[in-house]
């Protein structure tokens, strides 16, 4: 069986909520997250990652920055910047994201919303352009945010018209 | 529950159970379809459409509609409808399909939600209980002009026709991925697919050399 070992994503800066813990009420932090364990209500990380693991079992709103989805998920997913649904994962609920990515045989039952950049994304990113450009700084002080849009799966939020 | 008329309906031929036959067939095949082509054409230059696609999840069906700017809603009724639970035994012992909870169930979206709708040939495949219930909904939560696309089966097909999941590859190109070997229920001609979509606005027939009739219906 192919499924991803908890300690494979073991990380001294990630929590982690085992397998045998239930949770119940609204879940925030300020960290990133690997759940394996069971949610029930809402999980608030804004800024950050969360992992559900293959024996995670999320029954809660999600809002994260990146969320990879190995187990079940009830409830609606807002992943600021990526959604990530493995193989194994079941969600039954809306996706509102900037990337989507789904392996072939997760099950998905719901929305697919793939948002644009927000503008005040958008306009931060501006606002470094037109500091660089005016600062004759080197070009690589821009690069670092464009190279995040250079990847395969940014293709999903290039705009076609 | 589940009483739907037998009338517009022939060839119905046992259960919708996962076949046992061992055919040795393509796990792929790619193919063109004009229906597909038209649907694309319908929904090119437009953007933010509400985009429902049928059947096991498709990352490629995914990732091409939301490319576009749309939002894809997906369900697999045809899975769900093998629901050993919505089977259920009438007072005289009799087993019927419970059609009421199956629609509690499935497509739950607003009243004309949807632009457009990729039924592919799920209606050849459900247990028949489910098929005029399922388009009536599809009515229902189409939005007045928006399209929907599907497949039927001719007579040549024959029973034992593989179930495929439909993943859209280009404007008018498939890939047909063989899929759980659901059973050919029925075959639909012009007129029982004419009586089926008969409170939408108008249907255009495609045939396509593989024993597949495409349609194009307009809500």
């Amino acid at each position: 069986m192919d499924t991803p070992k908890p300690l494979d994503n073991f990380r001294a800066d990630v929590a982690h909520i085992g397998k045998s813990v239930l949770v119940k009420g609204e879940l925030s932090g300020s960290e990133d997250l690997y759940l394996d364990g069971e949610v029930e209500g809402s999980i608030e990380l804004r800024d950050h990652s969360l992992i559900v693991g293959p024996h995670g079992r999320v029954r809660a709103n999600i809002h994260a920055k990146d969320v990879v989805v190995h187990g079940k998920v009830d409830g609606n997913i807002r992943g600021t910047e990526r959604v990530e649904l493995k193989k194994s994962a079941v969600l039954v609920g809306d996706i509102s994201t900037q990337r989507i990515i789904v392996e072939e045989g997760a099950f998905f039952k719901g929305a697919v919303d793939v948002q644009k950049e927000t503008t005040t994304k958008a306009e931060s990113k501006r606002e470094m352009a037109m500091a660089a450009s005016a600062s004759f700084s080197s070009p690589s002080s821009s690069s670092g945010s464009a190279s995040s849009t250079a990847t395969p799966q940014s293709s999903l939020l290039e705009k076609k018209y | 529950m589940g009483s739907v008329s037998h009338s517009i309906f022939r060839f119905f031929r046992g259960s919708a159970a996962p076949a046992t036959a061992t055919v040795e067939l393509p796990l792929h095949v790619a193919r063109r379809s004009s229906g597909l082509k038209e649907f694309t054409r319908a929904l090119a230059g437009q953007e933010g459409l509400r985009i429902l696609d049928l059947g096991a999840t498709s990352a490629i069906n995914i990732t091409r509609l939301t490319q576009f700017g749309h939002k894809v809603y997906t369900e697999d009724v045809l899975s769900a409808s093998g629901d050993p639970g919505l089977i259920i035994a009438t007072e005289n012992g009799k087993p019927m399909y419970d059609v009421p909870r199956f629609l509690a169930e499935n497509l739950q979206l607003e009243r004309e939600l949807l632009d457009a709708v990729l039924c592919w040939d799920i209606p050849d495949y459900m247990p028949e209980p489910f098929v005029k219930p399922m388009v009536e909904r599809f009515h229902s939560i189409m939005k007045p002009g928006g399209i929907l696309l599907a497949f039927f089966h001719t007579r040549d097909a024959g029973p034992d026709a593989p179930c495929y999941r439909y993943h859209v590859t280009g404007e008018d190109t498939l890939d047909l991925q063989r899929g759980p070997r659901f059973r050919l229920q029925r075959v639909f001609n012009n007129r029982h697919i004419e009586n089926l979509f008969r409170d939408f606005a108008s249907l255009k027939f495609f045939l396509a050399r593989d024993n597949v009739r495409e349609v194009l219906v307009v809500r």
